[in-house]
C-alpha cells in the first residue's frame, strides 16, 4: 500500500480530530489507581512483618531469646512467668501431625477417586460437595470436635479427657482434607493420558497404573498439597482453641488438654491485654513464631514444586 | 514377576514357573484399592452430613423468633443473637465495600495493564504468600494497625476496624478470582477493541469487564462467605461477647455470629450449647444463601458464555 493512493490526511484533519485527551487521562488514571491497589497488598505484607518484628523486638528486650527457645514451661500469665515457646510448638506439632495422619491417606485416596474412578457426572457433584466441607466455618468444626467427636472417642481411648489433642487433631484433619484432596487432584489430573495408556499397554492393572505411574508423576504436586495442608493446620485456630483446651504443657500425649500457639493468642487477646504490657507483646512474639513457621512451610512447598515437577509436553 | 535371566525365556517350563501374572490376586487388590478410594471420598461427605444433622437436632428446637430478636442474656432461654447478627451484616457490608473495588482493581492491573517486570513479579509472589498467612496473624495486624494506630479513624475495637481487617484477609482471594475471570475472556475481544482505537482502559471497561463480571462476582461472594465465618481475627481485634445494643459503625463494641457461637460453646451449661447449635444453624443458612447465589451466578455465566 502506498500513501499516494490515499487522500492527503492533512486535508481531512481540519474536519475531524479525535480528542483523545480525556481517554488518555482516564487510561493513566485507571492504571495508576489500580497499580496503587496492587501496592496496597504489598503494604499488607510490610505491615504484618513490621508489626510482628517491632513488638517481637520489644519482647526479646524483656525475655532472653535463649530462654524463649529452651524453657520447658509456658506461664506468661503467672507472676513467676516463663516463656518456653517449645511448649506451644509441641502442642501445635501434635495436633498438626494427627491432622496429617487423618488427612493424608484420605486426601490422596479422594483425589484418586475423583480423577480416576468417579464418572464425570458423579464427579461434577462430588467436587462441589467437598467444597462445601471446605467452606464450613472452623468454629463449627470446633463445636463438632468438642460435643460429638470427643464423646464418641471416650469409650475407645482410655484416659481421654474432655479437652484433648486427639479429637481436635482428627477434626483438624477433616478440615484440611478438602485442601489436600483438591490440590492433589489438580496434580493427578495434570498427568498426561499417554502415561496411563503406556502403563496399560504393558499389562498393568488400573491400581498398578495409579500407584506406580500416575502418583509418582504427580508427586511434586501431592507433596506440595500436604505441606500447604500442614501450614493450614498450624495456623488453624478455633478447632484447637475449643476442643484442645488451654493448658500449656510440654507433652506429646494426645489425651490431655494442651495449648497451641493459636489458642494462646486467642486466650490472651480475648482477655483484653493493655497495650505495651508483657502479655500484649507476648502475643506478637508467638504470632511471629507462627508466621515464620507457615512462611517456611509455604516457601518449602514452592521450592519443592519447582525442583521436582515433572514436565510433560 | 521379574525376569532377571534372559535365558529363562528360552526354557519354556522355567519361564512359566517364573512369570506368574496372578491376575486374580492383582484384580482383587485393584478392587480393594478402588473401594478404599470411594470410602475415603464418601467419608468426607458422611462427616459433613453427620455434622449438619447433629447441629440441626441440637439447635432446631431452640430456633425461633425470640432467639433471632433478643439481646444476650445471662439465662440461656432469654438470650438471642440480634446483636451478633447485625454485627455480621455490618462486617459483610464493610468488608465487601472495601475489598471488592480494591481486589478487582488490583486484579485488573495485574491481568490487563502490567507488563512482565520486577514490580509485577514481586506483586504476584506477595499475593501468593498473603493468601497462605494464617487468619489469626491478620487479627494481630488489625489489632496493631487499625485498632491502635488508626484509632482516630476506626474508633478502636469497632466493627469498622474488624471490617477493614477482614477486607485485607480476603483481598488476595478476590485478586486471584478476578485474574482468573479476566483470563477466561478471549483475547480477540481485547484485540477488536483496540483495533477500533479504544484505549486499554476503554476496552477493559466496555468489553472485557462485563464478560468477566459474573466470574468476579462469584469469586467475591465465596471470599466474603469465608470472611463471615472467620472467628480468630475478630477475637484478636477485640470483638465482645456481651453486646446488649445494636452495634454502630465506629462507636462501641461489636459482636458477630461466630464470636457468639464460640462464647456459647465455651460456657459450661448445656443450655448454652443448644444456643450455640442454633447459632450455627443461622450462620450456616447465611453461608448457604451466599454460596447458592455464587453457584447460581456461575451456572448462568457458563450457560451464556460466548
Amino acid at each position: 500500500m502506498t500513501t499516494s493512493q490515499l487522500p492527503d490526511p492533512s486535508q481531512n484533519s481540519g474536519l475531524w480530530q479525535p480528542n483523545r485527551k480525556l481517554s488518555k487521562t482516564m487510561e493513566k488514571l485507571a492504571k495508576g489507581l489500580f497499580g496503587a491497589f496492587g501496592i496496597l497488598s504489598i503494604f499488607t505484607t510490610v505491615g504484618i512483618v513490621l508489626t510482628l518484628v517491632f513488638e517481637t523486638i520489644l519482647f526479646f528486650q524483656e525475655v532472653p531469646i535463649w530462654d524463649f527457645l529452651t524453657d520447658t514451661q509456658w506461664t506468661p500469665l503467672f507472676t513467676n512467668s516463663q516463656y518456653g515457646i517449645m511448649v506451644l510448638i509441641s502442642a501445635t506439632l501434635l495436633t498438626s501431625v494427627i491432622a496429617l495422619i487423618v488427612a493424608m491417606p484420605m486426601g490422596i485416596l479422594a483425589a484418586v477417586c475423583l480423577s480416576e474412578y468417579a464418572p464425570r457426572k458423579v464427579r461434577s457433584w462430588l467436587k462441589p460437595a467437598l467444597e462445601i466441607l471446605a467452606g464450613v466455618p472452623t468454629v463449627v468444626f470446633g463445636y463438632f470436635a468438642l460435643f460429638l467427636v470427643t464423646p464418641i472417642l471416650r469409650p475407645f481411648v482410655p484416659g481421654l479427657q474432655q479437652f484433648n489433642g486427639l479429637s481436635a487433631g482428627i477434626v483438624l484433619g477433616i478440615a484440611i482434607l478438602p485442601t489436600i484432596a483438591s490440590l492433589s487432584e489438580d496434580a493427578i489430573y495434570a498427568v498426561p493420558q499417554s502415561l496411563r495408556q503406556g502403563s496399560y499397554a504393558l499389562g498393568a492393572t488400573k491400581r498398578e497404573t495409579i500407584t506406580n505411574v500416575v502418583l509418582p508423576a504427580a508427586l511434586s504436586g501431592i507433596v506440595a498439597s500436604f505441606i500447604l495442608g500442614v501450614a493450614r493446620a498450624v495456623g488453624e485456630t478455633m478447632i484447637v482453641t475449643i476442643a484442645a483446651g488451654q493448658n500449656p504443657r510440654l507433652t506429646l500425649d494426645p489425651r490431655v488438654p494442651i495449648q497451641t500457639m493459636t489458642s494462646f493468642i486467642v486466650q490472651v487477646a480475648g482477655g483484653d491485654a493493655p497495650t505495651g504490657s508483657i502479655e500484649y507483646i507476648t502475643l506478637f512474639a508467638v504470632g511471629m513464631t507462627l508466621f515464620l513457621i507457615t512462611l517456611v512451610l509455604n516457601g518449602f512447598s514452592f521450592w519443592f514444586v519447582r525442583r521436582f515437577r515433572e514436565k510433560y509436553e | 514377576m521379574t525376569v532377571t535371566d534372559p535365558n529363562a525365556f528360552s526354557q519354556d517350563d522355567l519361564a512359566k514357573q517364573r512369570f506368574n501374572p496372578n491376575l486374580a490376586g492383582r484384580y482383587r487388590l485393584d478392587n480393594i484399592f478402588r473401594i478404599a478410594s470411594w470410602v475415603a471420598t464418601i467419608a468426607g461427605l458422611v462427616v459433613l452430613a453427620f455434622l449438619l444433622i447433629d447441629v440441626l437436632v441440637d439447635g432446631l428446637p431452640r430456633l425461633n423468633w425470640q432467639f433471632l430478636t433478643s439481646f444476650p442474656s445471662r439465662s440461656a432461654e432469654r438470650a438471642g443473637i440480634l446483636a451478633p447478627l447485625v454485627g455480621t451484616v455490618w462486617l459483610l457490608f464493610i468488608t465487601a465495600l472495601v475489598a471488592f473495588p480494591i481486589g478487582v482493581g488490583a486484579g485488573i492491573f495485574l491481568e490487563e495493564f502490567s507488563t512482565d517486570n520486577l514490580f509485577t513479579r514481586i506483586l504476584e509472589i506477595n499475593i501468593g504468600n498473603l493468601a497462605a498467612v494464617p487468619s489469626i496473624i491478620y487479627g494481630l495486624l488489625g489489632l496493631a494497625v487499625f485498632v491502635r494506630v488508626f484509632v482516630d479513624i476506626t474508633g478502636g475495637r469497632t466493627v469498622f476496624a474488624a471490617g477493614l481487617t477482614l477486607a485485607l484477609l480476603i483481598l488476595p482471594v478476590i485478586i486471584v478470582a478476578t485474574r482468573e475471570a479476566l483470563r477466561a475472556v478471549p483475547d480477540s475481544l481485547r484485540l477488536a477493541g483496540m483495533a477500533l482505537g479504544a484505549t486499554r482502559w476503554q476496552t477493559v471497561r466496555e468489553h472485557v469487564l462485563p464478560q468477566a463480571f459474573p466470574g468476579i462476582l462469584t469469586g467475591t461472594i465465596l471470599a466474603l462467605s469465608r470472611a463471615i465465618g472467620e472467628t480468630a481475627p475478630l477475637i484478636v481485634i477485640g470483638a465482645q461477647t456481651f453486646v446488649p445494643y445494636i452495634p454502630s459503625f465506629r462507636e462501641g463494641g461489636f459482636s458477630a455470629l461466630p464470636i457468639q457461637i464460640f462464647n456459647w460453646v465455651g460456657r459450661p451449661q448445656a443450655e448454652f450449647h443448644t444456643n450455640a447449635a442454633a447459632g450455627i444453624i443461622v450462620l450456616m443458612i447465611v453461608l448457604l444463601i451466599m454460596n447458592a447465589t455464587a453457584i447460581y451466578l456461575r451456572n448462568r455465566f457458563q450457560a451464556g458464555k460466548v
